[in-house]
């Protein structure tokens, strides 16, 4: 039972004296993707020989995503009293060999990408600690922020703090969270809530489930310091179902939370009550709008509805309750350790503090990255991101997921920050950031956007349940070769109407990929409809193969093409067969001469 | 009143606070064009989900537009509604609309009251820019109600009215975006939910989507077959409503043209509901009666409080509802069931005629009704005792397809002698109406003395759930409790404070319409107008007060009826022909 700041002192001091132990500490990465990727075999390699040796000199700590996408499964591996080196891309035999040098008190030098511009207040124990286990959060001044503010804190003070913090929404909306909560806190009522909104839904987006896999208590810590700011005594998490992990890390830190009284019954002694509990979400995109993700939480279809009333009023079961986003309660206990003023002087003015996002996409580091606001895209995608894979050419970058748009070249010195992506017309969004290359045909990349929606609209409203449908079938059309100049302004009329009348901002912002491209790729539009050819030579109904006189009739490819549409004698030149190709690029990929072009 | 300033279209006007958007522009002769909003306020029926957007308008120049049907006034608001841009905007979503409707309005039910069809002709839409895959649904085929469901604009209505005033909980959303769509759960067919086909989602339908099963051109068929001799009988309801279809005002009795046209159409025989209503008070009175006379005597078996069982979406209901409790409800036929009992077995034989010979047709202003005449125990030897039931919508096109001018036509009585009836049954039609024509009986009865004010005031009005005493008539010292509920939510509303032992009542009326059967799923097209049903309310209470025999009981072909066949009520004759049995069903 952890009854006040002494106890919380100690358990800090009991890790540095363990730390000082002649011990080497190699953590592995344990996040889902390093798993896939198999950290699990080298963890239960380690683990293995360790036990079987009974090696008590080296201690093996399983922890969250270290954000090295581009280099799982990943170790971090620190000799007693020298500086961290982390390893990537391991399989069995290196870490044999890695074990065999820390047995020789022998190390190398990090051989991953790291770059120095990283700044994690939100990831800070992501990849650090073991997420499992709750001395190790404390270890790293966990719950310190909470027993700050019911100690020495008035609720208001710590609504004020927020605010004073300048921290902004990071699930998309970039709402101010200090305003959000102080609505919450101003409605009177017998019951309040505390929501953390878990359904992380973009595709290529995977932040939260970081942070919850890495780093649980701060979450939890930060909705029980809500709770008190807002006078609430539950919270919920809604998190997906597709998210098994991250589940069973918050349950065990909820168990664990509750047995050591940091959660559960007056926490610290005082008379704060806060209780957590899960509820799945079965992974529908609508779902991440708060108004929708209160309905399914009480059963209901997952709907948005209309606001007024906002959550803040009528929320949960018609309470007022406060609903964030996983990286929102991600900065809470900073701000509370550390003061608003630090969180302020970092970031732009108007947007405080880093922001997080899922890079990917053609770029050589994929991977998790926090940045200080007012970084600039060029610095994330060259400098952070490494550039384009294959020393292609950069094309676009998209952010905000299906509900941003992508931004150019002549965007790159953007800073990154609510207000300037919106001004470029995309925006922050929760933080996917997708790159693409010369190879990309930003047509195809809207229809791909837009496909999403389709299949995540909720089909509530008429703009978003058959506008964004016939808005893809627009671009359907024109990937396949049917468009008509007319078209393109059908696009834009139509986008502008889903995107003014649509009841909530899944529908609001469906057409942004559309308008983005539109607006930077027009010449790539026309092309498409008035010359019928995809420049990117993406679109399949728009591209033909054909055979120069580079061909010596080695006959690979009349042998690699399944439906037999290239005909020729051996040693003489060949021909497609237009009519019969299905443009499967078999023939392209089978020849060796570079005689096969595609166009 | 609290008010706040603000400026439509560049009009400064002062407006309630909490008025709507839409509202407050109505006030200063501004029309936006709606679609998916309804409010009935005396039906506690409000869709207020803003789905269609159609009536979107700018709000101080933001690029969001908000709804203007349930966006509230605030102060200093600068509304636009009518600009360019706003404008174009409707007309993409009306475009929108259409592009996934099918565009056979020429042969479609609601041709004429479509609320989609009037927007378009509105906006002069001619050409629908945006082309695409149209949803394709099976349609779904019940004895009273289809689901056209390619015609669904998923504005809601159906959903609200079947789950928040009728708490039937059968249809709702499913799937979602493009597939999205209005259905009872799992896409079963609604004959196999606890569906009551009380109508009131068709009655609200904006398009076609759901509609009555139409059985004119059967009527016509059996009206033209010269072996069928065919039989007609009018609920009470229908008459006050049928004129609206020709240009009279609602509440008008249009009893004696409806007589008119139908005889002009070749009905052999032209009876009247009404004379049934009579027969269910004889039973239903006599039930009462015994009920609490068995309890005076001490019977602790003895159910009360009695229930009414004249609505079939009512009986439809407790069935699925509350199964445990259908020893309650009154074992007497609906007047519908009762007549065409009488005339199949009775009338038919005194007029040397086989069930098989006559062909009842019932009109009726309800659509349950078509699913009542279906039900199994309602035929013999696979001839149904109502041979088919059409709503008063349907009557009106039948009208107009035969090509009398009805409003010129002249009154001509009902055909005896199911053509008499008293003022006590003229108001089954309307809520409360039941239970009223039930105490006057009951009070002679009960009492052995001569009522002499029949006007049981307490027991009228138009709140959902009403619970009255009746001073006159005691029992065990106190007076006689009755409940009166209109709408299944109503109903289950009372329902649960009876099981819940909450109230204890005598006799409880219930009708599954608010309103009553004036505001039946098959009366003409109310457009969520209340004022339409309370007319027709006040044109049957005008019925009932402008005639001299106003008690069931005081009908001398009633009394006949008894004397010459059925001996006494509730007698094994009676039985037989005038009552009958409830089935638990499950509840999906």
């Amino acid at each position: 039972m952890i009854n006040g700041i002494h106890d919380l002192n100690k358990i800090v001091e009991e890790k540095h004296l363990a730390e000082k132990e002649n011990q080497t500490i190699i953590k592995v990465s344990m996040s889902t993707c390093a798993i896939t990727a198999g950290a699990d075999t080298i963890f239960d390699y380690f683990k293995e020989v360790i036990e079987r040796e009974e090696n008590d000199t080296i201690k093996l700590i399983s922890t969250g995503c270290m954000g090295l996408c581009h280099s799982e499964p990943t170790i971090e591996v620190t000799l007693p009293g020298k500086k961290p080196s982390i390893f990537g891309n391991l399989n069995v035999t290196k870490a044999e060999k890695i074990l065999k040098d820390v047995k020789y008190n022998k190390t190398h030098e990090t051989d991953v990408f790291m770059s120095d511009k990283l700044q994690k207040i939100v990831l800070k124990n992501c990849g650090f600690i073991d997420p499992e286990n709750i001395f190790e959060a404390i270890g790293n001044n966990g719950y310190f922020a909470l027993n700050k503010v019911l100690t020495s804190m008035k609720p208001q003070e710590v609504i004020d703090e927020i605010k004073l913090s300048g921290l902004r929404g990071r699930g998309g909306g970039g709402f101010p969270t200090g305003l959000k909560w102080q609505f919450a806190a101003k409605n009177k009522a017998d019951q309040k809530y505390v929501v953390c909104n878990a359904d992380e839904g973009d595709p290529g987006a995977f932040m939260d489930r970081s942070v919850l896999e890495g780093d649980p208590h701060a979450i939890l810590e930060a909705m029980a310091i809500c709770g008190y700011a807002i006078g609430a005594d539950q919270g919920v998490i809604y998190i997906r179902a597709e998210y098994p992990l991250a589940i069973k890390r918050l349950e065990k830190a909820i168990m664990d939370a509750n047995i050591h009284g940091l959660l559960g019954k007056n926490i610290f002694g005082t008379d704060f009550n806060f209780k957590i509990r899960l509820k799945y979400g079965a992974g529908a995109f609508v779902c991440g709008e708060e108004t929708a993700l209160l309905h399914s939480m009480e059963g209901k279809r997952g709907e948005p509805t209309l606001k007024p009333p906002f959550p803040a009023e009528a929320g949960y079961w018609e309470k007022p309750t406060n609903v964030n986003n996983v990286e929102t309660y991600g900065n809470i206990p900073s701000i509370i350790n550390k003061g608003a003023l630090w969180f302020k002087n970092i970031g732009t003015e108007k947007s405080s503090g880093t922001k997080v996002f899922a890079l990917a996409g053609k770029i050589r580091n994929v991977g998790l990255i926090e940045v200080p606001m007012g970084t600039t895209l060029e610095e994330v995608i060259f400098d952070i991101g490494g550039g384009i894979v294959g020393n292609k050419e950069f094309k676009a970058v998209q952010t905000g997921g299906p509900s941003g748009g992508c931004l150019t070249e002549k965007d790159l010195d953007t800073p990154i920050d609510f207000d300037n992506l919106i001004a470029k017309g995309s925006m922050m969004g929760s933080g996917g950031m997708i790159v693409m290359d010369e190879d990309d045909c930003m047509v195809a990349i809207a229809k791909f956007y837009l496909g999403f929606t389709v299949e995540e609209s909720c089909g509530k409203c008429t703009p978003c349940r058959i506008g964004t449908k016939r808005l893809y079938e627009i671009l359907e059309r024109i990937t396949d070769g049917k468009g008509c100049l007319k078209d393109l302004k059908l696009l834009k009329d139509l986008s502008n109407t889903i995107k003014r009348a649509s009841l909530c901002g899944l529908g609001k912002t469906a057409p942004n990929p559309v308008l983005s491209t539109l607006r930077n790729f027009h010449d790539e539009y026309v092309t498409h409809v008035k010359d019928k050819k995809c420049p990117a030579t993406v679109c399949i109904d728009l591209i033909q193969f054909t055979i120069t006189d580079k061909c010596i009739g080695c006959t690979a490819c009349a042998k690699a093409c399944p439906t037999e549409a290239i005909m020729g004698r051996a040693k003489e030149k060949h021909f497609v067969y237009q009519d019969r190709c299905i443009k499967c690029g078999a023939c392209y990929n089978a020849c060796k001469f570079n005689a096969i072009e595609k166009r | 009143m609290e008010t706040v300033k603000i400026k439509i279209n560049g009009i400064e006007i002062e407006a309630p606070k909490e008025v709507t958007i839409l509202n407050a522009a109505k006030s200063v002769g501004i029309h936006i064009p709606s679609l998916c909003h309804l409010k009935i306020g005396e039906m506690d029926y409000i869709n207020d989900c803003a789905t269609c957007r159609i009536c979107v308008v700018e709000v101080n120049g933001q690029q969001n537009l908000y709804p203007s049907c349930e966006t509230r006034v605030a102060e200093g608001m600068d509304i636009v509604t009518n600009s360019t841009e706003l404008i174009e905007i409707r007309k993409s979503i009306l475009e929108l609309l259409l592009s996934n409707h099918p565009k056979n309005c020429l042969t479609c039910s609601k041709s004429g009251e479509c609320e989609l069809q009037k927007l378009a002709n509105e906006f002069r839409i001619k050409n629908i820019r945006f082309e695409g895959e149209e949803s394709t649904y099976r349609i779904d085929n019940s004895a009273a109600i289809i689901r056209d469901i390619d015609k669904c604009i998923m504005c809601r209505r159906c959903e609200t009215m079947c789950n928040k005033v009728q708490t039937c909980y059968v249809l709702s959303a499913v799937n979602r975006g493009f597939e999205a769509v209005i259905s009872p759960t799992y896409e079963q067919d609604i004959e196999d939910t606890s569906c009551t086909f009380c109508g009131q989602c068709v009655a609200v339908c904006p398009v076609g989507a759901l509609h009555e099963r139409d059985y004119t051109w059967e009527a016509v068929e059996a009206l033209a077959d010269p072996s069928k001799i065919t039989v007609a009988q009018i609920a009470p309801a229908v008459r006050v409503a049928l004129g609206e279809e020709f240009g009279f005002e609602p509440g008008t009795d249009v009893s004696g043209k409806m007589v008119n046209v139908l005889k002009k159409m070749g009905f052999d025989h032209v009876f009247d509901t009404n004379f049934a209503a009579d027969l269910t008070i004889m039973e239903e009175a006599t039930e009462l009666k015994s009920r609490i006379e068995r309890y005076l005597a001490g019977d602790k078996d003895v159910k009360l409080p009695l229930l009414t069982s004249c609505c079939p979406a009512w009986v439809k209901f407790i069935e699925h509802n509350y199964p445990e409790m259908l020893d309650i409800p009154s074992t007497a036929k609906s007047p519908q069931q009762m007549f065409s009992s009488v005339i199949k077995e009775i009338w038919a034989k005194d007029m040397g005629l086989k069930r098989e010979d006559v062909f009842m047709i019932s009109i009726m202003p309800c659509l349950a009704k078509k699913y009542e005449a279906s039900r199994v125990e309602f035929s013999k030897d696979g001839n149904r005792d109502t041979d088919l039931s059409i709503s008063t919508r349907e009557l009106a096109n039948l009208i107009k397809q035969s090509g009398f001018n009805f409003k010129v036509l002249e009154d001509i009585p009902f055909d005896n002698p199911f053509g008499v009836s008293s003022g006590a049954a003229d108001i089954f039609g309307r809520t409360g109406g039941v239970i009223e024509a039930a105490t006057r009986t009951a009070y002679e009865w009960i009492t052995g003395t001569s009522l002499e004010n029949v006007d049981f005031s307490q027991l009228r009005g138009l709140e959902g759930v009403r619970i009255a005493e009746v001073p006159e008539l005691t029992i065990d010292g106190s007076p006689l409790r009755i409940g009166i509920a209109h709408g299944l939510g109503s109903a289950r509303e009372l329902l649960d404070k009876i099981k819940n032992g909450e109230e204890i009542l005598h006799a409880i009326e219930i009708m599954a319409c608010k309103g009553g059967c004036v505001g039946g799923g098959g009366q003409p097209y109310h457009h969520g107008d209340f004022e339409i049903i309370k007319k027709r309310f006040e044109g049957i209470q005008a019925r009932d007060n402008n005639k001299k025999m106003r008690k069931s009981h005081e009908n001398p072909y009633i009394k006949e009826l008894y004397e010459k066949y059925l001996g006494e009520p509730m007698s094994e004759k009676a039985h037989e022909l005038l009552h009958t049995k409830y089935f638990p069903k499950k509840k999906n």
